[in-house]
C-alpha cells in the first residue's frame, strides 16, 4: 500500500482532509448558531416556545456535541491525516478507510442532531448520545486509529514528529475514555442504563468529561500547535525537548484530574484530594506547551503584525495558558466552594473553548484550506484579520460576563443573616444574572460573526482554486 | 471501595505499558538529534528524505555518517 514506484510521482492522499476542513467549518457556524439561541433562550425563556424540541434542555447537548464533535472532531481528524503524511512523507495508510471514518463521523452527527432535540439521551455530559450511536462511535475511531497508526508504521522517516505523539494519544485515550464511560445496558433502540451507578457512575462520567477536554480538546489540538505553528511562523519548535517532556507529564496528570468536578459530593474525600492535587500539578505540563508554542515565535514576532493566521494561532496560545492557570485554580476546593454549580465554570468552559479550542481551530483551517485548493492564502487576508478581532472581542464580552455572574451567585448563595437564614432566595440569583446573560449572548453573536465571516472567505477561497495533489518526496539511498 | 482491586492492578499495568512505550521511543533513537528533527517540518518537500533519516536506517549508522563527516 505504501510501495512508491519511480515512474509515477506518489501524492499524499488529501481528499479527506479537504472534506473534513470544509466540512468542519460549516459544523462551527451551526454549533455556534445553537449556542446562540441556547443563550438567547436563558435570558429570554419566551424564546422556548413550548415546543420541546427547540427548548433549551434538549438543545443545550445539541450545541456541546456540536461544537466539541462536528467542529473539534472534523478538524482534528482533518489536521490530523494532513499532519502525519507529511510528517512520516508517506501516504496515508487505507485511504479508504480514511473515507469511511468521514462518512462514519458525519452519520453520527447527523444521528445527533435527530436523537436530542427528540430527547433521547443517556445524560451524560458529552455522552448524550445513546448505545447505538456509541457503537458506531467505537467503530469509526478503531478505522481512525488503524488509519493513523498504520501511517506512523509505514513512515519514510525514522522519527516521529511530536505533533503524532499527541495525536496518538489523543486517540488512544478517547477510545478508552468512551467506551468505558459509555458501558451500558440497553433496554430499548433509544433507551439504555448506565453500567454503574450513583456517585460511581459520577466519577467514571467525571474521568471521562475532564478526560475529553484532556485529550479531546487539549492533546489532539496541541498536536495541532506543534505542526502549524512552526510552518505558519517558518521556525522550529522553540524547545523540541520540551515538548518530549511536557507530553509525557501531560498524559500522565490529565487521567487523575477528573475528580475537581465532584467537590463536596458524596465522591469519598480521597479521590476529591487526588483531583484537586492533580489538577495543580497539571498547570505545569499545560504551561510548557503555551510557552513552547508562543516561544517559537522568537525572533519573528514581528510575523505578528502582518500575519492574522499567525495572530489566531498566538492568541489562541494566550487563552491556553489563562484557561489552564484558572482550571487549577477552581480545583482548589475553597474555590470550588464558590464557583462549583456557578457561571464561573461556563466562563471557564467557554474561554477554553472559544480561546484555545476555536482559534487554534481557525488558524489551522486558515493555513490547510488555501493549500489544499492551490493557495498560498486565504482569498481576503483582511478578513482573517477582521474575524480575528471580532473572534477576541466576543471572547472577552463571553468570559468577563461569566466571570461577574458566576462570583455574584457564588456570593449570593452563601450569603446569611446572622440568625443562620440565607439571605437570598434562588430566583433572585437568577434576576441578578439577567443582564450578564445578555452580555454573554453579546459576545457569542460576535464570536458567530466571526465563523459566518470565515464561511463566506472558505466559499470565495474554494472558488478561486483548484484541489491540487502534493507530491511526497521520494526517500534516496545512500552508497 | 472494593473496585480498588481492579484499579489499582489495572493503574499498575497502565503504568508498566507507558514505561514500556517509553522505553521503546529511547531505544529506537527517537529522541536522538531532536533539534534537526525540529526543523524538518520547515523543508519545503522538494528535497528527497536522506535515507540516513528514513525508517530503515539506525542510529549507529546515522552516528558513523556525522563522524565522518556527512551533514
Amino acid at each position: 500500500m505504501a510501495n512508491q514506484s519511480t515512474s509515477a510521482s506518489p501524492v499524499y492522499s488529501d481528499t479527506v482532509v479537504r472534506a473534513f476542513a470544509l466540512v468542519a467549518v460549516v459544523y462551527g457556524i451551526v454549533g455556534m448558531l445553537v449556542g446562540v439561541i441556547i443563550a438567547a433562550q436563558l435570558a429570554w425563556p419566551e424564546l422556548n416556545f413550548g415546543i420541546p424540541y427547540i427548548s433549551y434542555g434538549r438543545l443545550r447537548p445539541l450545541h456541546t456535541n456540536a461544537v466539541i464533535f462536528a467542529f473539534g472532531g472534523s478538524v482534528l481528524f482533518a489536521t490530523c491525516y494532513h499532519v502525519v503524511q507529511r510528517t512520516c512523507q508517506t501516504r496515508l495508510f487505507a485511504p479508504g478507510l480514511a473515507m469511511f471514518t468521514f462518512i462514519g463521523w458525519n452519520l453520527i452527527i447527523v444521528l445527533a442532531v435527530i436523537t436530542l432535540p427528540l430527547g433521547i439521551t443517556t445524560g451524560k455530559e458529552y455522552a448524550e448520545l445513546e448505545w447505538p450511536i456509541d457503537i458506531l462511535i467505537a467503530v469509526v475511531w478503531v478505522a481512525f486509529a488503524v488509519v493513523f497508526f498504520g501511517t506512523v508504521g509505514t513512515r519514510k522517516v525514522r522519527h516521529i514528529y511530536v505533533a503524532n505523539w499527541f495525536f496518538g494519544a489523543f486517540i488512544i485515550a478517547v477510545a478508552l475514555l468512551h467506551i468505558v464511560n459509555s458501558a451500558e445496558i440497553p433496554v430499548s433502540l433509544t433507551k439504555s442504563y448506565s453500567a454503574y451507578a450513583g456517585v460511581q457512575d459520577a466519577m467514571v462520567q467525571w474521568w471521562y468529561g475532564h478526560n475529553a477536554v484532556g485529550f479531546f480538546l487539549t492533546a489532539g489540538f496541541l498536536g495541532m500547535m506543534y505542526y502549524y505553528i512552526p510552518k505558519q511562523a517558518g521556525r522550529p519548535v522553540y524547545s523540541y525537548r520540551l515538548s518530549i517532556v511536557h507530553f509525557w507529564a501531560l498524559i500522565f496528570t490529565y487521567m487523575w484530574a477528573g475528580p475537581h468536578h465532584l467537590h463536596y459530593t458524596a465522591l469519598p474525600d480521597w479521590a476529591q484530594s487526588i483531583g484537586m492535587l492533580f489538577s495543580l500539578v497539571l498547570l505545569a505540563p499545560s504551561w510548557g506547551g503555551m510557552i513552547n508554542g508562543i516561544m517559537t515565535l522568537s525572533g519573528a514576532w514581528h510575523k505578528l503584525r502582518d500575519d492574522p493566521v499567525l495572530k489566531f494561532l498566538i492568541v489562541s496560545l494566550s487563552f491556553y495558558g489563562m484557561s489552564t492557570f484558572e482550571g487549577p485554580m477552581m480545583s482548589i476546593k475553597t474555590v470550588n466552594a464558590l464557583s462549583h454549580y456557578t457561571d464561573w465554570t461556563v466562563g471557564h468552559v467557554h474561554s477554553g473553548a472559544l480561546g484555545w479550542v476555536g482559534l487554534i481551530s481557525m488558524g489551522c483551517l486558515y493555513h490547510i484550506i488555501p493549500r489544499m485548493f492551490g493557495q498560498k492564502q486565504m482569498f481576503s487576508n483582511k478578513a482573517v484579520e477582521l474575524h480575528f478581532w471580532i473572534a477576541t472581542i466576543g471572547i472577552v464580552l463571553y468570559i468577563a460576563a461569566m466571570w461577574i455572574a458566576g462570583v455574584m451567585q457564588g456570593l449570593m448563595w452563601r450569603a446569611v443573616n446572622p440568625d443562620g437564614t440565607l439571605v437570598y432566595s434562588f430566583v433572585e440569583s437568577v434576576k441578578a444574572t439577567y443582564p450578564f446573560y445578555v452580555i454573554r449572548l453579546g459576545g457569542g453573536l460576535l464570536y458567530l460573526t466571526g465563523m459566518l465571516i470565515m464561511g463566506w472567505n472558505v466559499i470565495k477561497t474554494v472558488a478561486n482554486g483548484k484541489a491540487v495533489a502534493a507530491p511526497i518526496p521520494a526517500v534516496v539511498a545512500h552508497a | 471501595m472494593d473496585i480498588l482491586f481492579l484499579l489499582i492492578p489495572l493503574s499498575a499495568v497502565l503504568v508498566l505499558l507507558i514505561l514500556a512505550v517509553f522505553g521503546w521511543a529511547v531505544h529506537k533513537g527517537q529522541f536522538e538529534d531532536v533539534e534537526r528533527e525540529g526543523e524538518r517540518v520547515l523543508l519545503d518537500g522538494s528535497e528527497p528524505v536522506d535515507d540516513d533519516q528514513s525508517a530503515i536506517s539506525s542510529p549507529r549508522k546515522q552516528f558513523r555518517d556525522r563522524q565522518s563527516g556527512q551533514s
